[in-house]
C-alpha cells in the first residue's frame, strides 16, 4: 500500500481523539460497519455470485446473539461466534444443491431472495421471543454507572466502536486483498465465465464457490451482529428480509463491485443520501429516502454499471490511453 | 425480380462479402455455389436483411431493400429458409407452418395456403401434431420449406438445403426443390453440393471467399473443367 | 374426529382456492420470463400499483368495482410495458444479472414510492362478502370468485396462446429468437405485447386478492417470494410446472397453517422448496436452459 494511505489511516485514526462530537462518529461508525457488511456481499457479487438474500444472514448473526444474550444470557463473545457457524451453516444449505446442480442467474438470485424473506418470516412468526416485527432490544448489560461491559459486548461510548467498526472495516478490506491475489480469484473469475471449462482444468467449481460463499456469509452475519451490539435495536426489516438485501447490492453497485474501497464508498455514498435526505426533508417524509434509492438504482444499472468508483477508474482509463502521460 | 449491386456486408471488423452483384429473375431457380466459408450464408442474409450492407444496394422487383427493417422483408415477397432448418423444436409441424403465414396477407389465406403446402408435402399432412423437434433430418427440411412457402412468396430463399442431411435424404430434397420450381416459384438457392444443385437450377454464380469468380448457366458450369476438378472431383 | 376431518377439508378446498389465484400469478411471470428471458422481481409491487388503483377507484372515486378492475388491469398492463420499453430494454443487451437488479431496484423504487404516497396504513375494500357454506364447510366468496376467475383467465390465455397467429409467436420466440423476423415478426413488439400481458395478469391477480387482503406498500412481500418459489419449483419458465407447482405451494401453506401458525405455513413451504432444490434442482418441469 502506498505510504500516502497509510498516512491518511493513521490521521483517520485520530479522528474521536480530536472530539468531533458523537453525531459525527455515528455517521462514520455507521458507514464502517456498512462498509464491512457490503464489503463481504462485494466477495460473492464480484464473482457472478449475486444474491438478493444476504438480509438473512445479517438477520441470523444480529438476532441470534441477541436471542442468546436475552433469554439465556449468553455473551456475545459466545453468541456472535454461533450465529456466524448459523449463517454459514445456512449458506451451505441453500449454496450446495445450487451449486451442485449449477444453479445460476436468475434461479440463483430469486432462491436467494426466496431465503431472505422466509429468514424474515420466521423471525417475525417467532414473535413471542423475538418481538415479531416491532424488533428487539438487547438487554442492557451496563450496570450502574460502567460506561461498558466486556460481557455484554455492550460500550456506551461511540470512541470506543469507532475503532472497532475501524478494526472490522479494515479486516473486511484485508480479506478482500487476500482473495483478490489469491488463486481463489482466478478460480471464482474463471467459473463466472465458463463453468464447464474451468471444470475441465480440475477447478471444483462447486467447492470453489461454497467456500466464497461461506466467507461471505460470515462476514455478513458478523457485521448484523456488530451492528445489533452498536445500535442496541434490531428489527426484522433493517436486519433481514428483501429491502436491506437490495440495499446491499445498491450500495455495491452504486460505489463499484469490482474495487476494492468499491462497497465502501457506496455505503459513503448511500449513508450521505440517507442522512442529506433526513436534514433536509425531515423524518415526516416516510420513504423519500428509499424512493431516491430505488430511482437511483436502476439509473445506475442502466447508465453506469460499474458504479461510481467504477466509472471514474474508466474515465482515467479512457484519458491516459487517449495520449497524455500515464497516471500512476 | 431481385437485384445486387456491388454488394459489401460483414460481421463487425470481419468482411464476408465484397463487391458483390448478382440478379435473380422471376421464374427462375439461380443458385450460388462454392466452399464452405466462401460467405452464401451472409449473402441470403443479406437479402433478408439479418444484416446490414457495408457498401453497395439490394432492391427487390426495383424496391430498394435499405430502408425496409428486417421483419417486413418477408412483406416485399421474400421468404428465406434459414440454414439447418431453424424449426421452433417444441410447436408442432402445423404449428410452424402457420406461424410460417404470420404476415397479415397471407394469414387472410392461410387456409388455403395450408392446403397447398400439405398437397405438396403429404407427409407433413400425416405429422401434423408432431412437434417438429422429434422430425427427421428430411422431414424437418420438408417442413422448413414448407413454412417458407406459406406466406405465398415470390422469391424463396433457400440456405444449404442439404446441409447434414444423408446422401440419400439430400436426393429427396432436391426433388422437393424441383416440384417447386413446376409450381413456378422463384428460387435462389446456396449451396455446397455443387453437383446436385447444379441439376436443378438454370444458373449459377461461384462465390469464392466473399467474391464471386465465375457466372453462367448450370450446363456449362457443370462442364467446365476447373469447377468439376476443385469441388466435384471428377 | 368427524369435525377435525371437516375443518382439515376445509383447509384444503380453501388451499385449493388460493392455489388458483397463485398459479395465475405464477403464470404471468414465467411468461415474461419465457418469452423475454427476465424475471421481474417487482411482479408483486406491479400488482400492488393495480390493488391501490382499484382501491382508490372503488372506495374513493366510487367507481363501479368491475369497472374499477378493468381500470386496474389496464392500469398494470400500462406499467408492464413501460416497465419493458424503460427499465429492460436499455439493459437487454447486458448480463442477467443486471437485468435481474434493475427490476430489483424498480421493487424498490416502487414499494418506497407507495410508502411516500399512501403511507403505511393498511387499506381495505370494506367489501365484506359473505361466505359459502357447504354443509359445516365455510368457503369465503371471495376466494372462490378469484379462484375462478383466475382458472378462466388462465383457459383464455392457454386458448390464446395455442390458437392465435400472435400466441403462437409468442411461444416460437422463446425457441428461436434470431429467425423471427424472417417469418415477419418484429421481436421488439411482441416483448411489448408479452409485457402487456404479463402486466395484466398481475393487475388480474390484483383485483381478485384486493378482494381479500388488504393494501401496503409491502404487500408485494407477501406474495412476491411465495410467487418466485413457486415458478422455480415448477421450473422457470415452464407455464404448466407452474401451475402445478402453485397448487402444492397453496396446499403446504394452508395445511401448514391449520396446524401451526400461518407464517409456519409459508416456512413449511419454503423447506418443501429447499428439499426439491437437492431432488430435482430445475424445478417439476424444468429442462436444462
Amino acid at each position: 500500500m502506498p505510504r500516502a494511505a497509510w498516512i491518511a489511516l493513521a490521521a483517520f485514526a485520530m479522528v474521536p481523539l480530536m472530539g468531533v462530537g458523537n453525531y459525527y462518529l455515528h455517521l462514520v461508525i455507521t458507514v464502517m460497519l456498512w462498509a464491512f457488511i457490503y464489503t463481504g456481499w462485494s466477495l460473492m457479487g464480484r464473482f457472478g455470485l449475486v444474491s438478493f438474500g444476504h438480509g438473512a444472514f445479517l438477520g441470523i448473526g444480529a438476532y441470534v446473539t441477541t436471542m442468546l444474550w436475552n433469554h439465556y444470557g449468553v455473551t456475545p463473545w459466545i453468541g456472535i461466534p454461533v450465529a456466524v457457524i448459523l449463517s454459514v451453516a445456512l449458506a451451505v444449505l441453500i449454496g450446495y444443491p445450487c451449486f451442485r446442480f449449477r444453479i445460476t442467474g436468475h434461479y440463483f438470485a430469486l432462491v436467494t431472495l426466496a431465503l431472505t424473506e422466509v429468514v424474515r418470516l420466521i423471525i417475525v412468526a417467532l414473535r413471542d421471543h423475538t418481538g415479531g416485527s416491532l424488533g428487539v432490544t438487547p438487554n442492557i448489560g451496563l450496570v450502574g454507572g460502567e460506561s461498558f461491559s466486556l460481557v455484554a459486548l455492550q460500550f456506551s461510548s461511540k470512541e470506543v466502536f469507532f475503532y472497532i467498526a475501524l478494526m472490522f472495516w479494515l479486516l473486511g478490506l484485508y480479506i478482500w486483498h487476500r482473495i483478490d491475489t489469491s488463486m481463489m480469484r482466478y478460480a471464482l473469475e474463471a467459473v463466472g465465465q465458463e463453468e464447464d471449462a474451468s471444470a475441465s482444468v480440475g477447478i471444483n467449481v462447486t467447492r470453489t464457490k461454497l467456500l466464497i460463499t461461506m466467507l461471505s456469509a460470515a462476514l455478513t452475519a458478523l457485521g448484523g451482529a456488530l451492528y445489533g451490539q452498536y445500535q442496541l435495536y434490531i428489527n426484522p426489516d433493517t436486519m433481514g428480509g428483501i429491502g436491506v438485501s437490495l440495499q446491499i447490492v445498491f450500495a455495491v453497485i452504486a460505489g463499484g463491485m469490482f474495487v476494492q474501497l468499491g462497497p465502501t464508498v457506496g455505503a459513503l455514498f448511500t449513508l450521505m443520501l440517507a442522512e442529506g435526505l433526513r436534514v433536509a426533508v425531515g423524518n415526516e417524509v416516510h420513504g423519500l429516502d428509499s424512493t431516491i434509492y430505488g430511482l437511483m438504482l436502476v439509473l445506475f444499472i442502466i447508465f453506469m454499471p460499474n458504479g461510481i468508483l467504477g466509472k471514474i477508474i474508466e474515465v482515467r482509463a479512457r484519458k491516459s490511453a487517449t495520449g497524455g502521460t500515464a497516471t500512476a | 425480380m431481385l437485384q445486387l449491386e456491388s454488394v459489401s456486408a460483414g460481421y463487425g471488423s470481419f468482411q464476408a462479402l465484397f463487391d458483390v452483384s448478382l440478379k435473380v429473375d422471376a421464374g427462375e431457380a439461380v443458385a450460388v455455389i462454392g466452399p464452405n466459408g466462401a460467405g452464401k450464408t451472409t449473402l441470403l442474409r443479406v437479402v433478408s436483411k439479418l444484416i446490414e450492407v457495408s457498401g453497395g444496394a439490394v432492391s427487390m422487383e426495383g424496391v430498394p431493400l435499405a430502408a425496409v427493417p428486417a421483419h417486413r422483408v418477408i412483406e416485399l415477397g421474400i421468404a428465406h429458409v434459414p440454414e439447418n432448418r431453424r424449426l421452433f423444436p417444441r410447436l408442432t409441424v402445423e404449428e410452424n407452418l402457420r406461424i410460417g403465414a404470420y404476415p397479415q396477407a397471407a394469414r387472410a389465406r392461410f387456409e388455403e395456403r395450408l392446403a397447398f403446402v400439405y398437397s405438396l408435402f403429404p407427409r407433413m399432412r400425416e405429422r401434423r401434431q408432431q412437434l417438429a423437434g422429434t422430425l427427421s433430418g428430411g422431414e424437418q427440411q420438408m417442413c422448413a420449406i414448407g413454412r417458407g412457402l406459406m406466406s405465398g412468396p415470390k422469391l424463396l430463399l433457400l440456405d444449404e438445403p442439404s446441409a447434414g442431411l444423408a446422401p440419400v435424404i439430400v436426393q429427396q430434397v432436391f426433388e422437393l426443390v424441383q416440384k417447386i420450381r413446376k409450381e413456378g416459384y422463384t428460387v435462389l438457392i446456396v449451396e455446397q453440393n455443387i453437383r446436385q444443385v447444379l441439376k436443378v437450377v438454370d444458373r449459377a454464380y461461384l462465390l469464392e471467399v466473399g467474391r464471386i469468380k465465375r457466372s453462367g448457366k448450370s450446363a456449362e458450369l457443370l462442364a467446365s473443367d476447373d469447377i468439376r476438378r476443385a469441388y466435384i472431383g471428377l | 374426529m368427524e369435525i377435525f376431518d371437516v375443518f382439515l377439508l376445509e383447509t384444503v378446498l380453501n388451499g385449493l382456492l388460493f392455489g388458483g389465484v397463485l398459479a395465475l400469478l405464477a403464470l404471468g411471470l414465467n411468461l415474461v420470463f419465457g418469452v423475454i428471458d427476465v424475471v421481474w422481481i417487482c411482479y408483486a409491487e406491479l400488482m400492488m400499483i393495480g390493488m391501490y388503483a382499484v382501491y382508490f377507484l372503488y372506495t374513493v372515486h366510487h367507481v363501479p368495482l368491475l369497472i374499477a378492475f378493468v381500470i386496474g388491469i389496464a392500469t398494470v398492463a400500462l406499467a408492464g410495458v413501460a416497465l419493458h420499453q424503460f427499465v429492460i430494454r436499455p439493459v437487454l443487451a447486458s448480463e442477467p444479472i443486471n437485468q435481474l437488479l434493475v427490476t430489483g431496484g424498480v421493487l424498490f423504487f416502487l414499494q418506497a414510492a407507495a410508502t411516500l404516497a399512501f403511507g403505511v396504513q393498511f387499506r381495505n375494500l370494506g367489501l365484506a362478502l359473505p361466505s359459502v357454506t357447504l354443509g359445516e364447510i365455510m368457503l369465503p366468496q371471495s376466494r372462490i370468485y378469484a379462484a375462478g376467475t383466475a382458472l378462466v383467465a388462465m383457459l383464455g390465455l392457454w386458448v390464446f396462446l395455442k390458437k392465435t397467429f400472435l400466441g403462437i409467436a409468442i411461444r416460437a420466440i422463446s425457441q428461436d429468437r434470431a429467425i423471427m423476423p424472417l417469418m415477419g415478426v418484429n421481436p421488439g413488439r411482441i416483448y411489448l405485447i408479452t409485457s402487456a400481458i404479463g402486466g395484466g395478469l398481475a393487475g388480474l391477480g390484483a383485483c381478485l386478492l384486493v378482494l381479500q387482503y388488504d393494501v401496503h406498500p409491502a404487500i408485494g412481500l407477501t406474495f412476491g417470494p411465495i410467487t418466485f418459489l413457486v415458478c422455480v419449483l415448477g421450473g422457470l419458465g415452464n407455464m404448466l410446472g407452474g401451475f402445478i407447482a402453485a397448487f402444492i405451494f397453496a396446499q403446504l401453506i394452508s395445511i401448514g397453517g391449520f396446524f401451526f401458525h400461518i407464517e409456519w405455513g409459508y416456512v413449511m413451504a419454503f423447506a418443501f422448496f429447499i428439499i426439491m432444490m437437492f431432488v430435482r434442482p430445475q424445478g417439476l418441469l424444468g429442462g436444462k436452459r
